[in-house]
């Protein structure tokens, strides 16, 4: 069995991996780049804790193949801060207790930034819709809703 | 320990909202969870599970699977000793022995080089099967005539002990009074019978360890768990060794709700990796988690409630049917014990089966058992507050459990928070708030025990007077927060100047499981202890410093300080100050506590839900849920709302849409995320909470634990919301849409 | 397994057609890596189509809207003049799964995937879609209803691939809706799903219309009689009546962990006819 060789680009660094026709991006990411922040929480795309952009377009990495990442951009939850400065998200999401195993955060994240970039002023009914594909078990989804709103009121106020 | 200040307490920095001290790494993803962590050479290890709900194992053939190229080793039953006593059944549930009881049971186990290897060794194992009958529902399996699980297994707590086998594992009862004398004296009385599904904790982390174990027998675990020091004690029984020999390390940990307080894979992972001589990583796939791991029980509820015209109780009865898979010890005593604990009660009487079925071992799932007869007594007491014609706040409030009622499990109370809750939420604007067509508005209440246990904890004072505290309790909800909190407000000192890990079991000693919403309560008392003691070696070396006696020094704010004018006119001592000279005065200072913690206090909650249903399909949506729950004293409030919350929309889910679906064949049928439906974010409304204050006289601070009494009011809040939208009432979970369909069709009109 | 990216269709159908062992077309993924994971299919070969620019365009054409097979719903429901076209096709395409499966799920592989409970299909049925195919003979063109022969199974020959949808230009006076049943609020299966279509003469009457019931039976519904309430009708509540009761009568559902018969019979009925007057309105408000 051959691998397929990769070349990619990951929170904006060059990467280059082989990986088996077969492996998910999801476990090209954990198992072969260390990148452990994206979380497999079912592997059948019902959870969004694998939660990356391709692209820019928001996707569970679990059902995406290692190969076809080829040529793209890659962007995990280990790209959203900028060196020590956490995203308003980041900070929110600490600051209004929206996590507390924090296993399904990352995917949170991820999702929660792609949401933003596309609408930078979601209703709370936005915000719920859009984020119905990341599983909370622990939170009940109050206090994520609300450190979304408040990491929109902010982002709006800096532009 | 007693409440500190029983006439009231001011504190610094309990009762605030820091950020938590993990925070930073999760939102990072730089947490390392079960999942996250390897190891040079490490093996991939995959068990091979029973495709049968019930099957005699005539024999294993693994010589093809062993000779596969990559597999580097393969264990089954022969590879683990067989175990009498206590962990007979867990060691039995982490691999089948005689027999597979359930779709799912493991039956034998490989490490191979990587992941495509394990899965072509798994097919080549050829396991010879004689396949059974099965049973997967409760109350068939209790008819004679069923088939039996264990031919060992014979009814306890029944006079006399019957001949046969069967798979009634034990009857309970708890209660006092005389319920006959008092239904006769009732003017009114609802008897129903409730049914309730299986139902999973949900946690979003899969189980997951690595496991090294090298030939001198030293063993190391990495594992996502509840309870380390639990797990290392098991896995050293269930391999053979030491328990000094094996170091289990808690990873972060995603979600254990109870289902991570008991070993699956660990054992498993530990005997691959002692035959492999290499490291093994095991992580369940989710269907794995469904199919084998610790779901709840499913059961049947019956429940009889009499009341006078007034409003009254009169008596209640209750008779609880719990399955707890394929081995005895489902939660059916817990919830027996809970069902009436809300009520002032004269006359009660709860009985509990408990009863083997082929499915998973049961595990616990927040406030095990309770939800489940909560549902059924609640609903009735509803309905009884229709019959009068009182409203069912009121009935609540006319019955409620105070200080001095003897429970209906046999302790009297003492000083709790339930009257505070019912009395919040009829104050609530909720309660009053105006329904719009096809809604529905349901309350309930709820109880549970809250635990105490054996817990260690080690402050050590670092030379620059930071501080550094080693708990042995995984956190599971943020109660690192919690323990800065409570360290820094004895010691004076700021919040970020503690920093809380969680040690692995060869740097501390036992603690029990973070389990029973004992973490904030006994592992807080035990960092209150310890400070208290780290305060008093403090003092003693100042007063060393000073040449002075220790009881003429004072800790405040921070600082040793001279106790009065006489004691001397010494400038005050920091803890840095002290720290910093520690090597000279005696060396390094610390303080210790390892206890039993006792005086937990139990907790109530009282649930506001309003559903609005589409008539034309059953489709149901919660529009506005409210919980009130009594804290105690809540350390870090939003970290309370957030268990409010959390334990709310689980039970949101339990009563809606969450449940196990077992086929003909005995196989579960929805072991995903996509067919066990847990609430999205879409599901649902904002969940207020009211944290509501009686302080628990056992506890310093007053707190009582809160992570599990929320979970136990909503199954009947959104049950009787829905019976008042659908204006019919409804008797079974989950309640999705052709269930309440059907219900509203069936129904007559009214 | 062997994962190849073809630039070209006509590659991907070369690809396809000499391929010895099982071969799948790899568009979204969203169905067949999770069949992957489970062990339940083990391909020899895998065809990613998205690396070909003709499968990856929504385009107008003479006679409606050609939308490329490696399209994402997303994508999809970003597109205005789609939207505007044909609301219900994009609606039904953007309620498959949650945000980050819209990023990657297609109708195309939807509709190859031949669940009967496919969100997109009904509405695609209504809308009178073709699916273009291409093989090793040539190209060929077939009702969107034709696609799928019974659960996983499509009436596709060895080496065919569909390479678009076409929709047909949208009449004056038009409206389409889709709309399904689940439990929760996303994120499940459709219990049942209904695809209404229909166009109104300038005197109000309802001169053409298509209605598509899904997860109902084996395979999408196309149900005339449920059509037929409605043309010549002004689609008041009795046409309405007619409809719901043809759509429940044309069911032949099964008992499963979704749903019972009786309760998707009964929903079918109440769907359709929400959908007939969703689509109404909009036909009344088009040109």
């Amino acid at each position: 069995m051959s691998k397929v060789h990769v070349s990619t680009t990951i929170n904006g660094d060059a990467v280059e991996y082989l990986c088996a026709a077969e492996e998910t991006l999801l476990d090209v990411l954990r198992d072969r780049l260390g990148l452990t922040g994206s979380k497999e929480g079912c592997g059948t795309g019902d959870c969004g804790a694998c939660s990356v952009t391709l692209d820019g377009r928001l996707v569970c990495s679990c059902l995406v193949l290692g190969a076809e990442a080829e040529g793209r951009q890659v962007r995990t939850v280990e790209g959203i801060a900028k060196g020590d400065q956490l995203h308003p998200l980041q900070r929110k999401f600490i600051e209004h207790a929206a996590l507390q195993c924090g296993v399904c955060t990352p995917g949170f994240l991820v999702a929660s930034k792609a949401l933003l970039e596309k609408n930078p002023n979601p209703t709370e009914h936005e915000i719920r819709f859009w984020l119905a594909g990341n599983l909370c078990r622990c939170t009940g989804y109050d206090k994520i809703v609300r450190a979304v709103v408040s990491a929109a009121a902010e982002m709006r106020e800096s532009r | 320990m007693p409440l500190d200040n029983p006439k009231g307490q001011s504190f610094r920095l309990v009762g605030s909202r820091p950020n938590r001290p993990d925070g930073i790494d999760k939102v990072t993803g730089r947490a390392k969870f079960g999942a996250d962590m390897s190891a040079p050479g490490m093996l991939v290890g995959r068990l091979l599970r029973s495709p049968h709900a019930h099957a005699r194992i005539r024999s294993i053939d693994i010589k093809k699977a062993l000779a596969l190229p990559g597999v580097k080793a393969i264990v089954t039953r022969d590879d683990f000793k067989e175990i009498e006593g206590d962990l007979r059944d867990v060691s039995r549930n982490v691999m089948a022995r005689d027999k597979a009881l359930y779709d799912g049971h493991a039956v034998a186990a490989v490490a191979a080089i990587d992941t495509a290897t394990a899965r072509k060794a798994l097919k080549l194992i050829k396991v010879d099967y004689e396949i059974l009958p099965h049973v997967t529902d409760v109350e068939e399996a209790m008819k004679p005539g069923a088939p039996v699980l264990h031919s060992d297994l014979f009814t306890q707590g029944v006079e006399p002990t019957p001949k046969k086998p069967s798979n009634i594992a034990k009857r309970h009862e708890f209660g006092h009074g005389d319920v006959a004398k008092g239904f006769a004296e009732a003017d009114v009385v609802v008897e129903r019978k409730f049914k309730s599904e299986a139902t999973h904790q949900g946690y979003i982390e899969p189980h997951a360890c690595l496991a090294s174990v090298g030939n001198d027998g030293q063993g190391e675990l990495w594992v996502c768990t509840q309870g380390h020091y639990a797990v290392r004690n098991v896995c050293a029984s269930l391999l053979g060794m030491d328990v000094s020999k094996l170091r289990v390390t808690a990873s972060e940990i995603g979600g254990g709700f109870g289902g991570k307080t008991t070993v699956f894979i660990e054992p498993v992972a530990l005997a691959l990796s002692r035959k492999a001589g290499k490291p093994v990583k095991i992580v369940m796939s989710r269907e794995e988690v469904f199919r084998a791991s610790g779901p709840t029980s499913s059961a049947t509820v019956w429940v009889k409630i009499g009341a006078k015209k007034d409003g009254r109780i009169t008596a209640g009865d209750a008779v609880l049917k719990y399955q707890g898979g394929a081995f005895p010890g489902s939660p059916v005593d817990m919830g027996a014990m809970s069902a009436f604990a809300c009520y002032d009660l004269e006359n009660v009487r709860a009985v509990g089966w408990d009863v083997v079925v082929n499915r998973p071992k049961q595990a616990a799932y927040r406030a095990p058992g309770a939800p489940i007869s909560a549902f059924g007594v609640e609903c009735v007491i509803d309905e009884l507050a229709q019959k009068i014609g009182m409203d069912p706040v009121e009935l609540r409030l006319k019955n409620a459990a105070r200080e001095g009622t003897e429970s209906s499990y046999g302790p009297t109370y003492g000083v709790i928070g339930l009257r505070a809750t019912i009395e919040a939420a009829k104050a609530h604007p909720h309660y009053k708030a105006p329904l719009g067509p096809n809604q529905g508005r349901g309350v309930a209440t709820g109880f549970w025990f809250n635990f105490g246990g054996q817990t260690c904890v080690s402050l050590n004072i670092n030379i620059d007077g930071t501080v550094a505290l080693a708990v042995g309790t995984p956190d599971i909800g943020g109660s690192r927060a919690s323990m800065c909190l409570m360290a820094a407000e004895e010691l004076g000192i700021g919040y970020e100047q503690v920093r809380t890990i969680v040690a692995d079991t060869s740097s501390l000693g036992y603690n029990d499981i973070s389990e029973g919403s004992r973490v904030t309560f006994s592992t807080g008392m035990a960092t209150i202890q310890a400070a208290r003691d780290a305060v008093k070696k403090l003092c003693g070396r100042a007063a060393q410093m000073w040449g002075i006696s220790p009881d003429a020094v004072l800790w405040e704010n921070g600082h040793a300080k001279p106790a009065g004018a006489n004691a001397g006119d010494f400038p005050p001592l920091s803890l840095a100050d002290i720290a910093k000279v520690a090597a000279n005065t005696g060396g390094p200072i610390a303080g210790h506590c390892e206890v039993n913690a006792e005086g937990a206090g139990v907790s109530f909650s009282t649930h506001l839900c309003d559903v609005e249903i589409d008539p034309e399909t059953g489709f149901t949506r919660v529009v506005r849920y409210t919980v009130i729950q009594d804290a105690g004293k809540a350390i870090h409030p939003s970290y309370v709302e957030g268990q409010y919350q959390g334990g709310a929309v689980q039970g949101i889910g339990w009563a809606l849409n969450e449940e196990y679906i077992y086929g003909a064949d005995g196989r579960l049928q929805n072991p995903g995320f996509l067919d066990y439906r847990i609430p999205v974010a879409s599901d649902l409304p904002m969940i207020d909470t009211v944290i509501v204050e009686v302080p628990n006289p056992g506890h310093p601070y007053g707190l009582r634990g809160v992570g599990e009494t929320s979970i136990v009011p909503p199954l009947a809040a959104v049950a009787n919301a829905v019976s008042a939208a659908a204006k019919v009432r409804m008797m079974e979970i989950p309640m999705s849409p052709p269930k309440i369909l059907k219900a509203m069709g069936e129904a007559p009109r009214r | 397994m062997r994962y190849e990216a073809p630039k070209t269709t006509k590659e991907a159908v070369a690809l396809l057609a000499k391929a010895k062992g099982l071969a799948h077309v790899l568009a979204g993924g969203t169905d067949l890596l999770v069949r992957l994971r489970s062990g339940h299919i083990e391909p020899d070969l895998v065809v990613d189509i998205k690396r070909i620019p003709a499968m990856g365009k929504i385009s107008a054409v003479a006679n409606g809207i050609r939308i490329g097979s490696a399209v994402p719903s997303a994508v999809l429901g970003e597109h205005a003049g789609v939207r505007k076209a044909w609301p219900g096709v994009v609606e039904a395409a953007k309620l498959i799964g949650s945000t980050q499966i819209q990023g990657r799920a297609t109708v195309v592989g939807n509709l190859c995937n031949a669940s009967p409970a496919a969100d997109s299909v009904p509405a695609m049925v209504a809308a009178g879609a073709k699916a273009i195919v291409v093989g090793p003979k040539g190209r060929r063109e077939i009702a969107v209803e034709d696609v799928a022969v019974a659960p996983g199974k499509t009436s596709l020959r060895k080496g065919e691939i569909v390479e678009s949808i076409h929709l047909p230009k949208r009449p004056p006076r038009s409206g389409d809706a889709y709309l399904r049943f689940i439990p929760r609020t996303e994120m499940d299966i459709a219990v049942v799903g209904a695809g209404v279509s229909l166009t109104l003469g300038p005197d109000g009457v309802c001169r053409q219309a298509r209605v598509a019931l899904g997860a109902v039976a084996a395979r999408v519904l196309l149900v005339e009689e449920a059509a037929a309430a409605l043309v010549g009708t002004k689609v008041d509540d009795k046409a309405l009546d007619n409809l719901a009761a043809a759509a429940s009568a044309a069911c032949r559902p099964i008992d499963d962990k979704r749903g019972t018969k009786e309760f998707r019979i009964k929903v079918a009925g109440v769907l359709a006819r929400r959908a007939a007057k969703v689509a109404l309105q909009r036909a009344r408000r088009g040109k």
